[in-house]
């Protein structure tokens, strides 16, 4: 019976999907090939001869496979960086405070005031938890903030600070005040024809310089500022697209209405921009997030600074291929999920659009 | 097509604007006020700039640019050495940046036409494998990839134990060293070759729309010319065309070796960049109405030929904005040289303001050229639509 089906369902898939013309069946025999004589090499060098949990580097050096023991020695420093090592629990459970707020967005629709009290609360917590100097907990400076906690800190810092700038900059942009237009626009252009390093040096090394003498800015809020400026410019172009994909009627019903520019805005217009721009606006998010790998550059510790900094131990830098392969796992476990959530966001629009 | 739109809020009729004339009084007083907070805020910031560079001691102007660098840069493309301005070296700079990108592009755009192409394949596997690339190289950061294919560079064997792929190709973590032509002026004979056949190609096409029946070996003409050229050259020449590459203590000798730096951005930045361009690709060729390859169908046209004569010329037009925007994010991304120590602009700057305290020019010169590559991108892409605009009516 089962034996049937397999053949009744398999076969004709196979021929449909795989065996579909004469080229397509040579490909698939050249892909059969390069399986069976890649397969055991790259099972062998994952699996059979790898090196999975020792401290010994030595160890390392006479396997022939992978060595994940690199990743036993090293993730606590790749994940937590230089935050002390008796507070690590904290820096974990900021992680996860911080990824349930995020999911928490993604999930729920309407948000009550109730519900973005809480929300602010929870960031607030993980903000506490990071920091310390608070219900005795230690104070951590935040020159000792790293690893994974301060990638998702400065991501959830961008998207907090860019977000509503970006709004009002794609607002400003269609102002009807010439100067407020040219402003806005010529911000937006700016931003988006120079690269992020280089915003970030404008951000850690001239922007100290407008202070006058005494005031100083943390670097690392120097460093978020520069990041959330940025992403606001590339939110705002986006969201341009979304405020001009709204017809006339809208604003002309709105005005007959009686509704001012504020009411006209925050009511009807941007509601409707906000949910058309909403599917692009997800791959802004994501490109938020891999740019927090930037501050590697400028010598901040995050997940990928924390992973060099690991890999300059030369008794294990000879494993990088392992030590950035969780890199990758991790970036890929954010950015893959987002990514398609964003895919489901345009779906559910067009369903909308058809009924 | 994404041209720049300019439809805002319908202004209102002429006849009700008499009635608003308070609220257009209000906005040109709040636009004075806006106007006096940004010049006053700007005058400010410049003036606290001033005196906080006074309070430095730092020196301010631009006479730095022709003072001595005293630094080594270890790849250029026009002639360096230390005793050189550090104008000279912030120009090697951006003809290293120039260099990697424009290298670059061309790699993504033939990366990403050849995976978006597989994802379209009507082979299952084929086309999962090519949007498994595309999400792989799109969810993990430009950074990550540069700095991972720099590690695999520099953790290649030393010289003496150099990987040898093909006869004359070595790599090692110094690099990749390849043969390359022992007189520079072969390659300028090749390239004008190149161009000369290029033109006769393209004339031999304009004949044949225009009617006239030409042989279908014509393209032999230029490759025979071509070949008997080369074997001219062999014979009357009595040196070796080639220089191979040959291990003299610790490093290569001859040949030309490409540094791990240049070979870690320029695979970084077009693996990543192809995962975008490949999905322009998708969509550009998706966006082309199923009619066209049904017509193509029924005029006998191999599929081959349908995507190449019918559908790619198509979405070329879909594509090509799009595609401008990836690539100046690949000259943005260029940048990133910095963490691996590529002597990119980027990093020439940072070593120029490391050394004179001269952070403000620094970053002035490095914003004006990046933001003057960027106008220039869609200044490219404004004049091709509206030639677009102009060719299809």
């Amino acid at each position: 019976m089962t034996a049937r089906t397999t053949t009744k369902r398999i076969l004709p898939w196979l021929r449909t999907h795989l065996f579909n013309s004469p080229f397509n069946s040579a490909v698939t025999l050249l892909l059969l090939l390069g399986i069976w004589a890649g397969a055991p090499a790259i099972l062998d060098w994952m699996l059979f001869d790898s090196v999975w949990r020792t401290d010994d580097p030595a160890l390392c050096r006479q396997a022939i496979g992978a060595c994940w023991a690199v990743i036993g020695e090293k993730y606590r420093l790749i994940l937590f960086g230089l935050y002390p090592h008796d507070a690590h629990w904290r820096g974990a459970l900021v992680v996860i405070l911080l990824l349930a707020l995020l999911v928490g967005a993604a999930v729920v629709r309407r948000w009550t005031l109730a519900r973005i009290i809480t929300w602010m609360s929870g960031l607030l917590l993980a903000l506490i938890l990071q920091a310390g100097g608070i219900a005795g907990l230690a104070p951590v400076g935040t020159d000792q903030w790293s690893g994974l906690p301060l990638t998702l800190l400065l991501f959830m810092g961008t998207l907090i600070l860019g977000t509503p700038a970006g709004i009002l900059l794609a607002l400003g942009r269609r102002s009807r005040q010439p100067f407020v237009r040219h402003a806005c626009a010529g911000y937006i252009e700016f931003i988006r024809g120079v690269p992020l390093v280089n915003i970030l040096f404008m951000s850690t090394l001239i922007l100290p310089l407008f202070l006058p003498s005494g005031v100083s800015i943390d670097k690392l809020l120097r460093v978020q500022l520069g990041i959330a400026l940025c992403y606001a410019a590339y939110c705002a172009e986006v969201l341009r697209g979304g405020l001009q994909a709204i017809g006339r009627g809208q604003y002309e019903a709105a005005e007959v209405l009686g509704l001012g520019y504020w009411h006209t805005t925050t009511r009807i217009v941007l509601p409707q921009a906000l949910r058309i721009a909403a599917a692009p606006l997800v791959n802004e998010i994501i490109r938020a997030f891999k740019n927090t790998s930037v501050l590697a550059v400028i010598g901040l510790f995050d997940v990928l600074g924390a992973t060099m900094a690991a890999l300059e131990d030369p008794s294990w830098s000879a494993y990088y291929v392992e030590a950035y392969l969780m890199v990758f796992a991790l970036y890929l476990a954010f950015c893959w999920p987002l990514s398609r959530y964003g895919r489901s966001l345009e779906t559910e629009l067009r369903k909308g659009e058809r009924t | 097509m994404p041209v720049q739109s300019t439809a805002r809020i319908p202004r209102k009729p002429a006849s009700r604007r008499a009635l608003r004339t308070p609220a257009s009084w209000r906005t040109t007083a709040l636009q004075l006020a806006l106007l006096c907070l940004a010049g006053s805020a700007i005058m400010y910031a410049l003036m606290s700039v001033v005196q906080s560079l006074q309070a430095r001691g730092v020196a301010s102007g631009w006479h730095f640019l022709k003072q001595e660098a005293g630094f080594g840069i270890s790849e250029s493309l026009i002639a360096y050495s230390p005793a050189d301005s550090y104008l000279r070296a912030l120009s090697v700079g951006l003809l290293n940046t120039l260099k990697v990108s424009l290298l670059a592009i061309l790699g993504a755009s033939a990366i990403g036409l050849l995976v978006g192409l597989i994802r379209l394949s009507s082979h299952w596997a084929l086309s999962r494998l090519a949007g498994l690339y595309v999400e792989l190289f799109r969810n993990t950061p430009q950074l990550l990839q540069i700095v991972f294919w720099y590690a695999v560079f520099v953790n290649l064997p030393a010289p003496r134990l150099a990987l040898q792929p093909v006869e004359g190709v070595f790599l090692s973590n110094r690099g990749i060293s390849l043969p390359t032509w022992a007189d520079d002026r072969l390659w300028l004979m090749l390239v004008a070759a190149s161009v000369a056949a290029l033109i006769w190609v393209q004339w031999h096409r304009r004949r044949q729309a225009g009617g006239r029946s030409m042989s279908r070996f014509g393209w032999l003409i230029p490759v025979l010319a071509g070949l008997g050229l080369l074997a001219a050259i062999v014979h009357w020449n009595s040196e070796p065309l080639l220089t191979l590459p040959s291990l003299q203590g610790l490093n290569f000798r001859g040949g030309h070796t490409i540094s791990p730096e240049f070979c870690a951005l320029f695979l970084g930045l077009s693996l990543y960049i192809a995962a975008f361009i490949a999905e322009i690709v998708r969509g550009g060729i998706q966006s082309i109405d199923k009619g066209q390859s049904e017509a193509g169908r029924a005029l006998g046209l191999t599929e081959n030929q349908i995507l190449r004569r019918v559908l790619i010329p198509q979405a070329l037009r879909v594509m090509l904005p799009p595609a401008a925007t990836q690539f100046a994010s690949l000259v943005k991304n260029s940048s990133l040289a910095v963490a691996i120590g590529y002597p990119d602009l980027v990093n020439i700057s940072n070593t120029t303001m490391n050394q004179t305290g001269h952070v403000v020019e620094a970053i002035v010169i490095m914003t004006t050229v990046y933001l003057a590559i960027n106008f220039t991108i869609s200044l490219a892409i404004n004049l091709y639509n509206r030639h677009l605009a102009r060719s299809t009516g």
